[in-house]
This record gives C-alpha cells, structure tokens and sequence, in this order.
C-alpha cells in the first residue's frame, strides 16, 4: 500500500517527457523572438544613422536618393491619410455588417451561413487581388461614372487617388472589423438585452444605448487590427492611388500620394547605387515601424481610456 | 395602439377586478407543446405563484404575458390572453407598450453596466422623459419603493454592478417599477440569493402588491406560501390546479398538487 502510494505521489524517474516537450515548446517561443530581436536590431542600428528630424520632415526632390536632401515627409502624410480615410469607411460599415449579422439575421439561416463564409472568404483573398478590384470597380467603374456624370472634361475620379486607395483597403480589412464586432457582440449577456427589451426598449434602442457601448472596446480592437494591417499593404494601393513621385503633399482625395511601404520597395528596386541608398532605405523602415507603432499606440490609448470610463460606469 | 382598458381599482377590494384572462391558451416551441390548454384568471392587486417542477411550463407561461417568447423563434400561441380586456396577442397590440405595462424582472439579476441612477432612469429616458428634476424624483421614488434607497443615496452615480446580487435585484425591481406598470411579472427573483436577501425581497413583494399586480414564479415553496395570495400549480405544461395559496398549501383538490407540495416530488 504504502510502496503504490509513493509510487503516484513521487516521481522516481526524471520524467523526460515532460522535460522534452517543455524544451521543444521553449525552443519555439525562443526562436520567434530571436528573429523579431534579430530584425529589429538589424534596422534599428543601420537605420539610426539615416533618421533625423530633418529627414522626417522633409519634402523631396525628384531625386530622392541623396541621403543629404532627401526626406519622407510626403510618405508619412499619405500613408497616414490613407489609414485614416480607411478608418472612416471601415468602421461603420463593418460594424453595421456586425451588428446585421448578429442581431437581426435570421440565426443560421442558408443566407446568414453564406454571408459568414463569405466574409472569411474575403480575410483570404491575396492583397495584390484587391489592388486589381479596386483599380477595375472604384477606378474603372465608379470614377468613370462620376467623371462622365459630372461632365469633367479630364479625368478627375476616374484615375488613381488617395479615395480609391483607401477605399480599396478598407474592403481588404472589412473582415478584420466585422469578425472582431461579432465577437464582442456575442460576448454581451442575453439577459441584458433582455432586460432592455422587458422595459419597452425597441431593438434598436436596445442596441444603440446597452448593446453598443459595451462592444465599443471589442470593435476598437477589430479597427487596431485593420489600422495594422492596412498601415504596411503596398499592393492595394499599387493601381489605386500611389505615386511614384509628387513635387507636394496631397490636398484633395483626388489626389495621388507618395506612401512609405512603397517607398521602400521603389528604394530597393529603383535606385542607380545601391550603396548609397542602403542607408535611406534603413532609415524610410525605420519611419514606417515608427509610424505603425505610433498609430497603434494611439488607437490603445484610446481604446484603454473607453475601458476605463466603461469601467467607471459600468 | 388601442389603450389597454385597465380597469379602475380606486375602492374595491384587490382581486375584486379581473385583470389577466389567459384562455385556453397553448404554445409550440417547433413541434413541441410547451404549454397545454391553460386557462387562468388573475385578480389586480393579487399576487399569484406559479409553482411546479422545472420545465413544467410556469416561466413559459410568465413570459406569454409580456411577450418576451416573441424573442424566440419557432413560437407558436394558440388561445388568447386577456389583459384589461385586451387580447395582446392581437395583432393590432403594439408590443413596446405592452412591455411598458407588463414589467418583468429576471431570475438572475440583470442591472445594466451604467451607473446606479442610469439603470432606473433608463426606462424613462427610453419613454422620453426630459424634465431632469421629474427623473430625478422618479429615481428617489422608486428606489424607495424598492427598499433601495437608504443603501444607495450617497452613490447614485457608482457602477450597479458594485452592489451585491441582492441589491441589484432589488435595482432591477426598482427599474421595473420606476416606468409605473401594471403588472409586474417575477421569475424566481430570489433563486440565486441568500436567505438573508431572499428575505428582503419577499418583504418588498408583500409591499409592492398594494400597488402592483405581481405573478412570480418560484421553486420555493415555502416562498409561494408566505407571499402569494393565490397560486396555481403546474405540470408538464398543464395547469393541474389553481385556488388560493391557503387551500393548495393545505388542502389541495389534487393527489399531485398534495404530492409536490408536500415534497414527495419534483
């Protein structure tokens, strides 16, 4: 009795499954990091010599690849603008899309299922595929439209513009926001709505003052997941919107706009030395993490300050 | 809408005045008959106790009266159910003023995340109250009635969901209460509460019943004979018998009603 009892109470041998898999998983973990450290530290150390103030703020010349004049503020301004712009169109459409499919769809109907394969569908579908939907339909369909509609005599919507460029992202990281709010939304207790309901309160009412106000940090999330992603693309905006060079900063949607992931692949693809170039290219990364990480870390702020005033109150 | 003729109580006695009628009334989930044939007269200002084992059909039947089984597909209702001589289930009943009339409070308290003030005003912003002042008496008021207010006063604007789970059911009965129904509908509100707070809001029901026409659902049976004037039992979705809580508690007409009362079952 005494000797079964030790037996499953002690371990008498170095159990070396254990100790096998907590290595392997440990490996893993260590490996992913060491690459993130290696890429990291690899841009950051050639790029810092390349970063200033002065190369930030910056207007360009047409040739961009002296390391003494050249500067990426262009770049910031439209890659900022065209998030932004995409923010404005992704989120109340995704969210809406959510709100349909959560709320109001007939619950695992035919038409509910395939509007849900659908969306994921569209997470799948490769960037460049986008960037080709967006030149054909927003370009090609409704900028000609527009043009021919309003009786412009040169192309003014239909040609590549910041609009179009951010539109096109925002169809890209529609599945982003509508999955995230139909999470948070499906987190919120029935017995809430129900309570709602029982008081009088019609559906959308009910939505709009309990429903909504709870979800509001689960879709913030979903709109820091799209900003991420949509921050870094290159191949939607490649037909849709980007310039090679412009002479000044963008003033109307219209416009076309010089963006930093493009940027980058112009640097490394275009340049006459390479060896000149290698230190702008390190420091144009270094603005475009900076500026991902920077627009992310705003979107939490934001998103940590709604928790907290849920938080307060609820 | 049509009003739904509530009929004026100033100087009878309570239950004098017929106020529900459900009649010969059925209800399908799919193909299942939850709910067989009931009929059913409450008085106004009468407490009624639906009692019977789980899944016997009496919360089914308590949320019939307000229409919250509208919420859920595949509901089917035969029958009618009368209140203040209006059939709701006619088409013609708007459901959100049915709603306003037929308060309900549920078995596991369900305080909006807002502050404590937010949660009983919310009905009557809903309703389109403005007046700040005349919210902020509607508050007082209801709170008080709901044993509420000595507790809460100096923190109105703290988060509801800080009270303990007997005062934010006392809060929801307090939001129930503050649009001024009718009739307040209660499924086993003190189920998942101590007896300390069970207590207390028994004490609160028997208050609440000079004002509010109440019908609860409990498996307390104990609960059903201290606050109930009337109790009606069911069973797998029939209504095996309804009489006064002192005869069924007592001297029931049914070897069933005997039976579960008396704890041989259920």
């Amino acid at each position: 009795m005494r000797a079964t009892t030790r037996k499953h109470f002690r371990a008498e041998k170095f159990d070396f499954t254990s100790f096998f898999f907590t290595g392997l998983t440990g490996l893993a973990t260590l490996l992913i990091v060491a690459i993130l450290a290696v890429m990291l530290g690899n841009i950051l150390l050639n790029g810092w010599e390349g970063f200033s103030w002065r190369f930030v703020s910056t207007i360009p010349k047409k040739d961009f690849f002296d390391i003494n004049t050249t500067g990426v503020l262009p770049m910031v301004v439209g890659t900022s603008i065209r998030v932004f712009v995409m923010t404005i169109f992704v989120l109340p459409i995704g969210v809406i899309t959510a709100i349909y499919l959560t709320e109001y769809a007939p619950n695992n109907s035919l038409i509910t299922r395939f509007i849900r394969a659908a969306v994921n569908n569209l997470a799948g579908v490769p960037s460049i595929v986008f960037g080709l939907f967006g030149l054909g339909f927003f370009i090609n369909f409704i900028g000609k439209h527009l043009d021919a509609i309003l009786h412009n005599s040169s192309a003014v919507w239909g040609q590549p513009a910041l609009i179009w460029a951010a539109l096109t992202l925002a169809v890209m990281t529609m599945p982003v926001v509508i999955v995230a709010t139909e999470e948070s939304l499906k987190a919120i207790p029935p017995g809430l709505r129900e309570a709602s309901l029982a008081l009088g309160a019609t559906k959308l009412e009910t939505i709009w003052r309990v429903v909504l106000p709870q979800a509001l940090p689960g879709i913030m999330t979903g709109g820091i997941l799209a900003v991420s992603r949509a921050a870094g693309e290159v191949a939607p905006i490649l037909f849709t919107g980007v310039a090679y060079y412009m002479a000044s900063l963008p003033h109307r949607v219209t416009d076309q706009f010089m963006d930093l992931g493009y940027h980058v692949f112009v640097l490394s693809t275009q340049s006459p030395n390479i060896e000149q170039t290698r230190p702008i290219l390190y420091a144009t990364v270094v603005v475009l993490l900076l500026l991902t990480f920077a627009l992310n870390l705003v979107a939490i702020i934001i998103r940590a300050r709604v928790r907290k005033k849920l938080r307060a109150l609820g | 809408m049509p009003k739904l003729n509530l009929p004026e109580a100033k100087t009878n006695s309570p239950g004098s005045n017929i106020l529900i009628q459900i009649e010969a009334l059925s209800l399908y989930y799919g193909a299942t008959k939850a709910l067989k044939n009931i009929s059913l007269t409450l008085g106004e200002k009468v407490v009624t106790a639906f009692i019977g084992p789980s899944g016997c059909g009496k919360s089914t039947l308590l949320r019939c009266l307000n229409r919250m089984n509208d919420l859920i597909d595949n509901v089917r209702i035969e029958g009618s159910c009368q209140i203040g001589g209006h059939n709701i289930y006619s088409p013609d009943v708007d459901v959100i003023e049915l709603r306003k009339r037929v308060g309900m409070v549920f078995q596991k308290s369900n305080p909006f995340p807002k502050s404590i003030y937010e949660n009983v005003a919310y009905g009557l912003h809903l309703h389109g109250s403005q007046n700040k002042s005349e919210i902020e008496a509607v508050v007082e008021q209801s709170l008080r009635s709901a044993a509420l207010w000595d507790e809460v006063k100096d923190r109105l604007h703290a988060s509801a969901l800080g009270l303990s789970g007997g005062q934010q059911q006392r809060l929801c009965i307090a939001r129930a209460i503050a649009i001024k129904p009718e009739i307040i509908l209660m499924d086993e509100p003190a189920s998942a509460l101590d007896p300390l707070a069970t207590a207390r809001i028994e004490e609160l029901i028997l208050e609440l019943k000079k004002d509010f026409t109440i019908v609860i659902v409990t498996h307390n049976m104990q609960q059903a004979a201290r606050i109930s004037d009337q109790t009606a039992f069911f069973y797998i979705g029939e209504l095996i018998e309804f009489d006064s809580t002192g005869k069924i508690f007592t001297n029931p007409a049914k070897k069933q009603t005997e039976d579960y009362v008396t704890g041989r079952f259920g």
